[in-house]
This record gives structure tokens, C-alpha cells and sequence, in this order.
């Protein structure tokens, strides 16, 4: 049985992204078993590796460092190896080179660019960006397959105030409107991050997990 | 693309069971809250909320075992407020699968517990919870007070602290939304205290929740236009089937507000 590996280190809604990986595991033909784990070893042998996270870039990266080896083996496995990796909300900004929420901390650094405030033009816009939006796919992806987007598309739930701005634009694969362009969805060969919470976005989030589970880069 | 305006609907829980009951048709047991967050969800509500109202502390943990069933169906965000007292029962809350917790007596307590809370969890998972009413004494104090007072005990117990001040104060510590609900409309369907909505969204920079008093679909619209609410919560017009989710959904569509229209698709 093949595993995806949801990873603990003490940020994010664990349970809701391990209840939505387990719904669409169990409607597939060959269910992967669903692990939420702290250990490097079980991340290792995983055949796919999700990162949540919620809260501060910069507490969240505290957090993922501090789980022993735990970095070391995500290098090993999605920038040496060809894993599928996605990261969800912060854990898909901790991939970015650097963060500026508050203080600057470095990131992953798997794609350049940096994570900054977002600046609705429309200073009556509401920060953070919260609820519920449509997206724009600028470069069709497997994860955003079957998808539909666009203004009459299905929406995704967003909640955040800081958002990645990649410097290859070939990095950046869908976007949203708050008062400006959003980062929505960002990536590059085995990696893929989502800005807004694929288990909390019923139809869309449930259909990108399903891609994602299928992905073979 | 815009961001749309949401449509909260509340379950009060107390015991784990629903208190008063939802009457939707197709509810095997009316007074179980994740039957009903089920079918909310299915009519496309953009969220959840659950106030735990157990009084008894034995029956407290029940709400932990209902948002972990909850969490399982449905794939929406859920909040839950009620006796949210320390950084424990905020951590408990969110393993068990709720999304955000909404803070009352603790907040207007200790408010630098929502520092704290924010600090752990991120502000996107505190929501402070604004029990307002008028003031009895409107003469009294300065200037600078605005018509409104906060309470705590579910209405029951005046605190003198102004509430335009106070909502101002916990979005400085870290709440990440507000939800504002006048005490005096709650229950009695006249429409929300949009005043009230409106002072304080426009005083602070992060999203506000407008509740207490919807009796009709237009509240819902004037909640946002007037209220400048950036999204709805209410009870009973949905538990007792006054109105659909969908039927309010595309009220205030019709009305000019952008909803998201997706499982009416």
C-alpha cells in the first residue's frame, strides 16, 4: 500500500487535512494509507509528503525546524528525489526564499521569491482575506485538472494576510482577486502549494486532494 | 473575482445535542448537531459555527467529540465558541478539527489571553466574540464612548467597557475576526443593530460577523450594505425552516452582493 505522509510539527488543522486526504483515499481503487507523522523515517518511505501549517511564517518555521531531521529528509525526498510534495497555507509559503511577516525569516528556498503583506488597492477590503474565492489557472497543472475556474468557476477557501510572490513568473500557476492579484497555487516539478485550504474548500479542495493523490510528475 | 460575503449558520449545543432542535425534513434525529452540520453543509453554507451552551462542566467535553464527527463530513470551516477559557481548551478545540474558536468572557477578562491565543494559533483562528447592547446609562461618561456596551454571561452581565473601544483593542492583540452580536435584537427577529455592525466594522481592518436579530432575508442584505458585515450568521430562520441556505444565498445575489453560488450549480 502506498502512504502520504501529512507532517506534524505542531502548526495547522492536522485533523481536517487528515479527514480530507482519508475521504478521497477511500473513494479511490488502491486507497494510500493517510499518516500524520512527526518522524523523518515514516516521511522517508512516504510515497507522497503534505505540509499544513497555519499561523505565523515565522513560528511555523520554528516549528518544522525544530522536529529533528525533519528538513533534511524533505531535501532528500522532493528537491534530490522526485516525491510529489504539496504544501497548504503557510506551508506552502515556508517554500518561498524568504518570509516578511513581522520579522524576516528564511524559508525552504525550493522556489524563489518572497511571502509579503497583501495590499488590496481597495483600502476598505478586509485583511485578513477570508473566505470563500474563485481562482484564475494561468498554467494548466495535473493538480488543477477537472477544475473549473475563472468567475463562474468553483471557489476555494482563502484565509490569510501574506502571500508568495515568486520571481520566475513560471512558478506562479493560478492566482485570485482581492483588490489585486493573489497568489493562489505556485509550483514547479514535484512541488505544488496552495495558498487557499484544499479541506476546507469542499468540491474544489476534495478534486485538487484526488489530482494530487494521482499526480505522477 | 471577489471575495464573497459568507452565510454562517449557528448551532447551539448544549450536552451535545441541539438546543431547540432544527426541523429540517430529512434530519433522522433533529437533535443531533452533526446531522444538522451535515445537511448545512450540503446546502452550500460557507461555514459553521457551534456555541456550546452546556452549563454543567461534566457535560463540557461533549463538543469535543461533535466537532471531531463534524470534522469528518464535512469539509468546510468551522468555528466554536462558548467557554473558551484557556490556551488548552483552544489547542483541544483545533485537534479535534475546528478551524477557528470565538472568545467572550475570557477575552473581555484577560484581553491579553487573545494576545497569547494569537501568538500560539495565528490570529486567522481567533475570533472574538462581541456581545453588545445599548447603554442603559447613555448620559454617563465622556464623549468618546460610542452608544454600546459589552456584556458577558450570554447577555447577562454589563461590564461598563465601551464596545466600538473594545473591539478596536482585541483586533490590536490579534483577533483575526470579530463576531458582533446585539443582545438587544438577538431572538427577536427585527433585523441586526446595524449601527452597532456598522461602527465597528468600519473602526477596524479585519473581517466582521453581523448576528442577532435576523427575521427576514432582506436583514440579511442590510446586514452587508448598511452593516458593512462581511458575512451573516443566524439561527433559527435556517434550523426552522423559515429559509433555505440557498434560498438566502440567492436573496442576496439578486440584491447585488456577491455569494458563492456553487452548490446551487
Amino acid at each position: 500500500m502506498s502512504t502520504v505522509a501529512i507532517i506534524d510539527y505542531g502548526a495547522g488543522n492536522l485533523r481536517s487535512a487528515a479527514n480530507a486526504f482519508e475521504r478521497v483515499a477511500a473513494s479511490l481503487v488502491n486507497s494510500p494509507e493517510i499518516i500524520v507523522t512527526a518522524d523523518p523515517e515514516v516521511v522517508r518511505r512516504a510515497d507522497r509528503i503534505m505540509l499544513p501549517g497555519v499561523g505565523a511564517f515565522a513560528d511555523c518555521k520554528a516549528g518544522l525546524d525544530a522536529v529533528a531531521g525533519m528538513t533534511e529528509v524533505l531535501e532528500e525526498r522532493v528537491i534530490r528525489g522526485t516525491t510529489p510534495f504539496l504544501g497548504v497555507c503557510v506551508g506552502m509559503q515556508l517554500l518561498a526564499g524568504e518570509g516578511r511577516e513581522k520579522v524576516i525569516t528564511e524559508g525552504l528556498g525550493w522556489i524563489p521569491g518572497a511571502v509579503e503583506k497583501i495590499k488590496p488597492t481597495d483600502p476598505n477590503l478586509k485583511i485578513p482575506h477570508m473566505g470563500w474565492n474563485t481562482i484564475s489557472v494561468l498554467k494548466p497543472h495535473a493538480l488543477l485538472a477537472g477544475i473549473p475556474d475563472g468567475p463562474d468557476g468553483l471557489h476555494a477557501y482563502f484565509v490569510h494576510s501574506y502571500h508568495f510572490l515568486t520571481e520566475d513568473p513560471a512558478h506562479l500557476l493560478a492566482t485570485t482577486d482581492y483588490g489585486g492579484t493573489v497568489t493562489a497555487c505556485v509550483g514547479r516539478d514535484n512541488i505544488f502549494g496552495t495558498q487557499f485550504h484544499p479541506e476546507k474548500s469542499q468540491a474544489l479542495g476534495l478534486k485538487l486532494i484526488e489530482n494530487f493523490l494521482g499526480w505522477t510528475p | 473575482m471577489t471575495l464573497k460575503t459568507r452565510i454562517i449558520p449557528c448551532l447551539d449545543v448544549a450536552g451535545g445535542r441541539v438546543v431547540k432542535g432544527v426541523n429540517f425534513v430529512d434530519l433522522i434525529d433533529a437533535g443531533d448537531p452533526v446531522q444538522a452540520a451535515i445537511a448545512y453543509d450540503a446546502a452550500g453554507a460557507d461555514e459553521l459555527t457551534f456555541l456550546d451552551i452546556t452549563a454543567s462542566h461534566e457535560g463540557r467535553d461533549t463538543i469535543f467529540d461533535v466537532v471531531a464527527r463534524t470534522a469528518e463530513h464535512c469539509f468546510m470551516p468551522v468555528t466554536v465558541g462558548g467557554g473558551v477559557r484557556t490556551v488548552e481548551d483552544i489547542r483541544k478545540l483545533l485537534l479535534a478539527g475546528a478551524d477557528k474558536v470565538a472568545i467572550n468572557s475570557a477575552a473581555v477578562n484577560d484581553p491579553d489571553f487573545i494576545a497569547r491565543a494569537a501568538d500560539k494559533f495565528g490570529n486567522q483562528c481567533i475570533v472574538v466574540s462581541v456581545d453588545a447592547k445599548q447603554r442603559l446609562d447613555a448620559k454617563v461618561g465622556g464623549d468618546n464612548r460610542s452608544e454600546w456596551e459589552i456584556f458577558t454571561h450570554g447577555g447577562r452581565r454589563p461590564t461598563g467597557i465601551d464596545a466600538v473601544e473594545f473591539a478596536a483593542k482585541m483586533v490590536e492583540r490579534g483577533a483575526g475576526e470579530l463576531l458582533v452580536t446585539s443582545m438587544d435584537r438577538d431572538g427577536t427577529k427585527s433585523g441586526f443593530d446595524l449601527k452597532l455592525t456598522r461602527a465597528i466594522a468600519d473602526s477596524v481592518e479585519v473581517p466582521v460577523i453581523a448576528s442577532g436579530g435576523v427575521g427576514k432575508l432582506q436583514d440579511l442584505v442590510d446586514g452587508v450594505t448598511e452593516g458593512h458585515a462581511s458575512a451573516v450568521l443566524a439561527a433559527s430562520i435556517f434550523h426552522f425552516g423559515t429559509f433555505t441556505i440557498p434560498e438566502a444565498k440567492r436573496y442576496m445575489l439578486e440584491h447585488g452582493i456577491a455569494m458563492r453560488m456553487d452548490a446551487a450549480a
